[in-house]
């Protein structure tokens, strides 16, 4: 027999991730490295806000009324100095866009997250039992895709607002934004992952697997999901971009985060009623950075969609 | 000498890879002279489907086509630009596609597919060129094609699909025509039509072909010369008698000694018989294995939903009434085109697909409906299937794979057994230990059906169902599987059940075979009665159909 | 085909039925229906008496049934903020959302097609690069942002178009139109481009992909082989064979400009059905919410409809019976 295979070279980890064509495809993406770049940027600073904040815009005993307004890069009456201007409330716009961002990304992991485990597991299920409960499920997928998610989103809170009693209201905002946003978006992970699920259930290593007993929750989490991370990957991240979006666009609509506690969509509400009057900077700044954060995720989520695909390589 | 129909000096393909280079086609030359037939074969990888696209000017980036010349009764056809290629392509050259099911538009019925062809090369106007297109169904054999012209094709079946691509190859009066692959997917009973309806027609017109195919047996029936490709270049040149019976370099040697021949006898009975005991000896033993009365059915209505306004109720019987038994220690054969069911028999067997009515025993077991019967089963039988591709967990080590039967069936808990168990394994099918840590695609079709081969044989089983194990392999591959698989047997005193459509392969391998046809068991009984004497209609079709090295002269 | 549409029609009703005890659910069980109808004042007994003149004490399914024979008489109660029949309410603000989603409806299938066609077959132009890249900024520009730019830019700067509104309407008796005045046109360019650019880009990339996939496919090549046209290749058989699946989507696309208009009208406050909708979830109008529910399904089963038959017109795999 000629081909006894050569000894393997035991690789280590580190150097199969580096060797791997996403790798490749992603040094050669000069697109994809500046969106990281700028996506890793801005994840850094939400997140360090409480430090690297110049101001604290919440905190009443620090705000001066006498700052309001201030240009961009220009000290104010009261001699403090402030490098993206002032809004109404004297509130330095720097911090708020920074404190903003991290509600933003907050509200849009969580709810990516939850949409992703409810639309994955839903969709494993649906794609390995088919009948009756996939056709349910999949109708409901269904249906639930062709309305657009901002419609979807603003009925959960409308019904939500009307459940839970006003003095909970300002508490409880977050979350059921979280779940409003999640559960519009959760068709589109099922509805992916049913159909590569119903082409690995086919293949025949599940077979094998089904041949050896293995109980079927088994065959899902070890044998299917590592063969759909792909394309759940390009998803979430896509779907990240999109979340964040639509929590800016509730806040706008006056439905999402209150202006206790803005997030971008908040700010751009707010700044929205000065861009009229000349401040244009209320606005610009805040819109700016959501549409660069948005920009850059979706920039990756392209990319990444691109690298995985096997065909367009 | 007369002047050759096509001439090719010096064909280069080259795809530019990430990884570097990677030369299909390596400076080959070769002429077609008029009204012949040139077998091009090779296994897969050995650029001859290249060779026909680079000829049509097909050949799409990442290749790069170099090429001294390519001439087409003396004119030159290289490095032409798209419109003059296609001024070529299906007015010059023709070509025949290997997938009938996929190289038709199924938006557009046959006719307009073929006057739109017709209309393109030839100046004729709408109604000459449906008479046309009538003519050329009717001379492929399309029964009523006065009919059959306005049907599209999801209306035709796979054999019939094919006679429609050929009569669009010729529906230009091209001079020659390439066919890459005409009837691999096909079943052999279809296949040797096609064969005939395109060397006809050809012959007819005397137009040339170059027929492209992996198959031996398909060259010898139809070829008048061929040639031998290997990694992108020619081994061997000659006429098709010449190099079947007297080939001349080693690899074609090799490859023609792989291939399993119809006609030659089982070479245990031949053994056998040549010391005069007839393999009557064991008649009375019990059975391993007794299938009795099977029977299934799939409902192919529509769903509970639809059906509620209107959707009509479908069953279908896959499989129908089939009983036969197996010996221990022996290999039962079960042949049968596509749709015949002898794969929902053998997921029956296995415990895939529940049957209908019937029953599978093992040692007398019931592995359906006895109590236990689950566990005798996942313990006794394991299964190798047809796509090495396709039965390894891609994201899984080649070391977890062959372990999953042992963890599953909870055979051992200790990890260095385990890993001792499965290093032995991989010696077993003639793998390095070594390759444990890594994953499937690192390895060859032939290696991964070894990994397969030693994942069946983990949890020591007694009974191991082969779904056509070596027809995604290429000849030479699948005699070291099979002869692998015949080793494997006598040391661990194996049961097999082989499933193939490959006749030729059954022979060599089964001690007895059963033949299916429409889900009902036409034929069974040992495996050279059955192929030296066939008593049913359908068995004797069979046989006659398969295109064999054995009958060039 | 009488048969398909039969069974099509019978899983409409059985959505809107879902749809309808959902709307139903929201209606009875979100906030109080009794709370919004009486003053402050009324008593205890005065609600109860209410209670059962409205037969809220009547068992589930005789008030769900209620409910729909009502909303098929297109009674879906009163607004509790505006005080007004929700039925009235939403009629008088329909034609301004149809309008609306009419234009850029077209206008998103005109270009996103042309567009996804177009860089479908030059994958490699510099042009397509352009365009793939402007369209991935379209999909982070969230709608609202597009709109107050392009207020900010050809309102306010250049002064050349209206920032809000509809401008002069002409009553026809059962519609208000805008589309008979100078104003009413001017009106409705800016909200439409502001509308259509979201669907455009989702056409185009939908368009394109599939466009791709099928020219990787083995008729393609034996058309190729054929020595057909590029003309015939590109446009007879690739873009026919993508319309197929385009046209599923597409049409569910274009069903929910409708329901997306919601954030375009607000922006612009643009006086239809979607602006309507969300006053109504800020200070939980139910009914309001209930029945726009009820009427964007309506829409959605319809598209749904027409194109699952325009599927059966193009697809000859459904429309003629199989078999050999």
């Amino acid at each position: 027999m000629t081909d006894v295979t050569t000894p393997a070279k035991p690789q280590s980890r580190l150097v199969r991730v580096l060797d791997s064509d996403l790798v490749f495809s992603y040094r050669r993406s000069p697109i994809a490295i500046v969106a990281s770049i700028i996506a890793v940027v801005l994840i850094l600073a939400a997140i360090l806000a409480p430090w690297i904040a110049p101001y604290n815009p919440f905190n009443p005993r620090t705000l001066n009324l006498m700052d309001g307004f201030t240009k961009p890069m220009s000290t104010s009456f009261a001699g403090n100095y402030f490098l993206l201007g002032a809004d109404h409330q004297g509130r330095d716009l720097l911090s708020t866009i920074l404190y903003g961002m991290r509600v933003s990304l907050f509200v849009g992991l969580s709810a990516t997250l939850f949409a992703m485990t409810l639309g994955v597991s839903l969709g494993l299920i649906a794609g390995y039992r088919g009948g009756l409960l996939d056709a349910v499920i999949m109708r409901i997928a269904d249906i639930q895709l062709s309305f657009p998610a901002i419609l979807i989103a603003l009925l959960i809170f409308g019904v939500a607002r009307g459940l839970i009693p006003a003095n909970q209201q300002e508490n409880t905002v977050l979350v059921v934004l979280i779940l409003a946003i999640g559960l519009s978006n959760w068709a589109q992970f099922a509805r992916t992952v049913r159909g590569a699920t119903m082409v690995e259930r086919q293949k025949d290593y599940v077979s094998a697997a089904r041949i050896m007993g293995v109980p079927p929750i088994f065959i899902l989490i070890k044998h299917i999901l590592p063969n759909v991370v792909g394309p759940v990957l390009v998803i979430a991240t896509i779907g990240l971009a999109l979340a964040i979006i639509e929590e800016a666009t509730l806040s706008f609509l006056g439905v999402g985060v209150p202006p206790t506690q803005p997030s971008l969509g908040t700010l751009i509400r707010i700044g929205q009623q000065f861009l009229f009057s000349g401040e244009w900077w209320i606005l610009a700044f805040p819109a700016f950075t959501l549409i660069l954060l948005a920009l850059s995720v979706n920039l990756l989520g392209d990319w990444l969609r691109d690298a995985l695909n096997p065909r367009l390589r | 000498m007369a002047e050759p129909l096509l001439s090719v000096r010096d064909l280069k393909v080259v795809f530019h890879l990430r990884r570097g280079d990677f030369t299909a086609v390596n400076g080959i030359s070769f002429d077609i002279m008029p009204g012949e037939v040139l077998g091009v074969v090779g296994e897969s990888g050995a650029g001859k489907s290249i060779t026909g696209t680079a000829i049509m000017g097909l050949v799409d980036r990442p290749g790069e086509v170099t090429v001294s010349n390519i001439s087409l009764k003396g004119e030159r056809i290289d490095g032409l630009d798209e419109e003059g290629y296609r001024k070529i392509r299906g007015k010059r050259i023709g070509m025949v596609m290997q997938d009938p099911l996929t190289s038709l538009n199924p938006l557009y019925t046959v006719g307009e597919q073929l006057v739109e062809t017709i209309q393109r090369h030839l100046p004729l106007n709408q109604a000459q060129a449906r008479e046309r297109a009538i003519k050329l169904l009717a001379e492929a054999g399309i029964p009523k094609p006065e009919e059959r012209i306005d049907a599209y094709p999801h209306q035709f079946s796979g054999g019939m699909r094919q006679r429609v691509v050929i009569s669009l190859a010729l529906a230009a009066e091209p001079d020659l025509v390439i066919a890459d692959e005409p009837t691999s997917a096909l079943d052999v009973s279809v296949q040797a039509q096609i064969i005939k309806v395109l060397k006809e027609l050809c012959a007819s017109r005397g137009v040339g072909v170059m027929l492209i195919t992996h198959d031996m047996g398909v060259i010898a029936e139809a070829a008048d010369r061929m040639i031998v490709m290997n990694k992108g270049e020619i081994v061997e040149t000659g006429s098709v008698g010449d190099i079947i019976n007297r080939p001349k370099e080693p690899y074609t040697i090799k490859l023609i000694e792989a291939i399993p021949s119809i006609k030659s006898q089982n070479p245990r009975y031949a053994a056998a018989a040549a010391k005069g005991q007839v393999a009557a000896a064991n008649e009375d033993d019990a059975p391993l294995v007794t299938v009795e009365n099977l029977f299934c059915e799939f409902d192919l209505s529509p769903s509970v939903l639809s059906r509620l306004f209107g959707g009509n109720r479908k069953i279908i019987k896959a499989v129908n009434d089939v009983s036969f038994t197996i010996r221990r220690g022996s290999t039962y054969g079960l042949v049968g085109e596509s749709g015949s069911g002898k794969s929902t028999c053998a997921r029956m067997m296995v415990g895939l697909q529940p049957p209908t009515a019937g029953s599978v025993k093992l040692e007398g077991v019931d592995i359906w409906n006895d109590r236990g019967a689950a566990t005798k089963r996942r313990r006794s039988i394991q299964m190798i299937f047809q796509d090495p591709y396709a039965s390894l967990n891609p994201r899984w080590r080649v070391g977890d794979i062959i372990a999953e039967p042992i963890r599953a069936l909870k055979l051992s808990s200790s990890n260095a057994e385990v890993a001792d168990r499965v290093a032995d394994l991989l010696t077993k099918v003639r793998l390095d230990p070594g390759v444990m840590h890594k994953y499937p695609h690192e390895f060859s079709g032939g290696q991964r059906q070894r990994i397969a081969i030693a994942r069946a044989l983990s949890s020591q089983p007694e009974f191991i169902i082969c779904d056509e194990p070596t027809s995604a392999l290429d000849v030479s591959v699948q005699a070291q599987v099979l002869e692998l698989m015949t080793a494997l047997q006598e040391e661990f005193g194996l049961t097999y059940l082989l499933i193939s459509h490959n006749l030729a392969v059954v022979r060599q391998m089964a001690d007895a075979v059963g033949v299916l046809h429409n889900g009902v068991l036409v034929e069974s009984g040992p495996v050279e009665e059955i192929f030296g004497n066939p008593q049913a209609d359908y068995t004797r079709m069979l046989l006659d159909a398969v295109p064999d090295i054995s009958k060039v002269a | 085909m009488l048969a398909f549409i039969i069974r099509r029609l019978g899983q409409s009703a059985l959505v809107m039925l879902a749809v309808a005890l959902i709307s139903f659910l929201m209606f009875r069980y979100v906030g109080d229906p009794v709370a919004s109808l009486v003053s402050q004042e009324a008593t205890m007994a005065d609600q109860a008496l209410l209670r059962e003149r409205l037969g809220l004490n009547d068992p589930f399914y005789v008030q769900f049934f209620r409910f729909i024979g009502n909303a098929l008489q297109g009674q879906f109660g009163i607004s509790y903020r505006l005080q007004q029949p929700v039925a009235e309410l939403i009629m008088s603000r329909l034609p301004a959302t149809i309008e609306l989603a009419f234009v850029s409806a077209t206008l998103a299938l005109t270009v996103g097609l042309v567009l996804g066609v177009f860089t479908a077959l030059r994958p490699k132009n510099w042009s397509t690069g352009v365009i793939m890249t402007a369209s991935l900024v379209g999909v982070s520009l969230p709608t609202f942002l597009i709109g107050i730019g392009l207020i900010y830019v050809f309102a306010v700067e250049l002064k050349w178009l209206p920032s809000f509104g509809r401008g002069q309407v002409v009553d026809l008796g059962w519609w208000r139109t805008g589309f008979l005045t100078e104003s009413g046109l001017r009106s409705i360019i800016l909200p439409a481009i502001t509308l259509s650019l979201f669907q455009m880009t989702l056409i185009m990339r939908l368009v394109r992909a599939e466009m791709l996939e099928v020219l990787r496919q083995d008729y393609i090549k034996f058309a190729r082989a054929r020595g057909l046209s590029k003309r015939a290749i590109n446009f007879g058989h690739a873009l026919k064979n993508t319309l197929v699946p385009v046209i599923t989507i597409t049409g569910l696309q274009l069903g929910s400009v409708i329901a997306f208009a919601i954030i375009t009208e607000t922006v612009f406050q643009w006086p239809g059905v979607g602006s309507l909708f969300v006053n109504s979830v800020a200070v939980v109008d139910v009914p309001v919410m209930a029945a726009y529910l009820m009427f964007v399904a309506f829409i959605f089963v319809v598209i749904n409809l027409i194109v699952d038959i325009l599927y059966f017109i193009v697809d000859p795999r459904l429309r003629v019976a199989g078999g050999r």
